[in-house]
């Protein structure tokens, strides 16, 4: 199997603040890697390097293949690689049609009526689609992160980051979007999530990852991390989840 | 919440408080020693009549002032703060281009920079540039009010957050697109207020092209009160600069309120 995305000795630090020490990590095609570990383990910080949003101290950053590490043209990377940010981050002064719409138009040259098109498919795949011609401000939590999702999609992206997606919703708009999430793993989406929903992850992800401490402490498939963790480190975690019954 | 009586008990007060206010302030002016004095001379409704229509026409200039000063500013003024706002350093030296322009031309009266430029850049002798003094009044005029809208611009950029960058840059757009299509116009929005608060000042600043000799309105009250040694004529210009000025304050007013409301209102950013 082609590996959809690769990350070589991944390092990253803010000032005198290491969140990246080494971070290894290899995403198949159509495969879904869950992220988890205690906030500020680099979970984010990864996904934004992925991204190019954050530029990496050292380390290889390989999409399909093709490095892309310190690429010249970064919006032909991001282009190519969606993301979900927890904060929905929509664009308050446009329309849900609009946010929808300005990539595609802006950066694939899409004319109006495809993009439009595109996104209009896309909102009533969705349930999005008498939402389309309101502000985002109207719209529920749960609602803005779908379209943020859409968002990403339209630009038909070969591999999409969820960076704790559900964090910033109340509890009964959660399952919503974990829905959208779900039937995007279903069609083969090759995806990165950070999440703190573990039972999500365990239903949905081929293998999950533990993070502490800026590194990729352990790895493995779902059914083995949460029933039979071998890390001292990661039982820890996940006791301490079980104990605040998140699992 | 206020009740229907308490609302009308405060209006009453208001009132009240406000008619005792000003028949003290009126008895005191009208009872001064000088106060006949004064009435004929800024006060005299013979010369208000007569004056009005010739400073009234002289305030169109400055209307016309206004508004070609106030399309450039908003235009220079935008590309100065967008020039502060470039990141990294590559783009310090304009950064610190922009920086000394606002200091520069925020720290002198503006007087003075229409003074030097009305008076100094006819007196080159330059085939090419413009004599006329309202050209160089209104250039003055840009370049001071540029510094300040600037500032306010820089204000409304600052206050997105840079979440909206990250999405817009995470979606493929550029840097310049990011600016055009996502910060510029949320920045702009916020800035309404501010940015119409200064063009109240810069109405009000458009009498000192008149220092330089363009008849506008105030240059015109002064001609006339040298004629007839009577002070009523700048009267006649200060009721058009009010007039002038009040639906802008009142229009900045309804918008901060309303603004005021909508963030009131729970708007999620």
């Amino acid at each position: 199997m082609r590996n959809a995305l690769a990350v070589e000795r991944l390092t990253k630090s803010f000032g005198k603040h290491t969140v990246l020490e080494g971070v290894d990590l290899a995403v198949g095609e159509h495969e879904v890697v869950a992220l988890i570990g205690a906030s500020g383990s680099g979970k984010s910080t990864l996904l934004r390097c992925i991204n190019l949003l954050e530029p990496v101290d050292s380390g290889r950053i390989f999409l399909a293949g093709e490095e892309i590490t310190a690429a010249r043209d970064v919006n032909r990377v991001r282009k190519r690689i969606g993301i979900v940010f927890q904060s929905f981050n929509l664009f308050p002064h446009m329309t849900v049609l609009r946010n929808v719409t300005l990539a595609p138009r802006d950066v694939l040259g899409l004319s109006r009526a495809e993009a439009e098109a595109r996104a209009t498919e896309l909102l009533k795949r969705f349930g999005l689609a008498e939402k389309r011609l309101d502000y985002p401000d109207r719209l529920s939590g749960g609602q803005q992160q779908r379209v943020a999702i859409v968002r990403a999609l339209a630009m038909e992206p070969e591999l999409m980051l969820f960076d704790e997606v559900t964090s910033a919703l109340d509890p009964e708009l959660v399952g919503e979007v974990l829905q959208v999430i779900r039937e995007l793993a279903q069609r083969g989406m090759t995806m990165v999530l950070a999440t703190h929903e573990m039972s999500f992850a365990r239903d949905i992800a081929n293998r999950v990852c533990f993070l502490d401490g800026g590194r990729i402490v352990e790895e493995g498939p779902p059914e083995q991390m949460f029933s039979t963790p071998r890390e001292p480190r990661t039982q820890q975690f996940l006791e301490r989840i079980v104990a605040a019954k998140r699992l | 919440m206020r009740s229907g009586g308490n609302g009308r008990r405060s209006v009453a007060i208001a009132l009240a408080s406000t008619v005792v206010f000003f028949v003290a302030a009126g008895v005191a002016i009208t009872h001064a020693p000088g106060w006949p004095e004064v009435r004929s001379q800024f006060f005299d409704w013979h010369e208000f009549k007569a004056t009005f229509p010739e400073v009234a026409r002289a305030f169109l200039l400055n209307i016309k002032i206004f508004c070609i000063a106030e399309v450039f500013i908003l235009a220079f003024a935008l590309f100065l703060a967008v020039l502060r706002s470039l990141p990294g350093p590559v783009f310090f030296p304009l950064r610190a281009l922009a920086i000394v322009y606002a200091d520069l031309f925020r720290g002198m009266p503006t007087i003075l920079v229409i003074a030097m430029l009305g008076f100094g850049a006819p007196a080159l002798g330059l085939s090419y540039i413009p004599k006329s003094v309202t050209f160089w009044g209104i250039v003055s005029l840009v370049l001071i009010y540029s510094a300040y809208v600037s500032e306010v611009y820089r204000a409304g950029i600052d206050s997105i957050h840079p979440s909206q960058e990250a999405a817009a840059r995470s979606l493929g757009l550029s840097r310049g697109q990011t600016l055009r299509r996502v910060i510029l116009p949320q920045a702009v929005r916020r800035v309404i207020p501010p940015l119409l608060n200064d063009f109240i000042g810069l109405q009000k600043d458009t009498a000192l092209v008149g220092t330089l000799g363009a008849i506008e309105a105030f240059q015109q009250s002064q001609i006339d009160t040298n004629a007839t040694f009577n002070f009523t004529a700048y009267l006649s210009a200060a009721v058009l600069f009010v007039a002038a000025t009040i639906p802008l304050a009142r229009f900045t007013d309804w918008l901060v309120a309303r603004d005021r409301r909508r963030r009131q209102a729970g708007g999620v950013a």
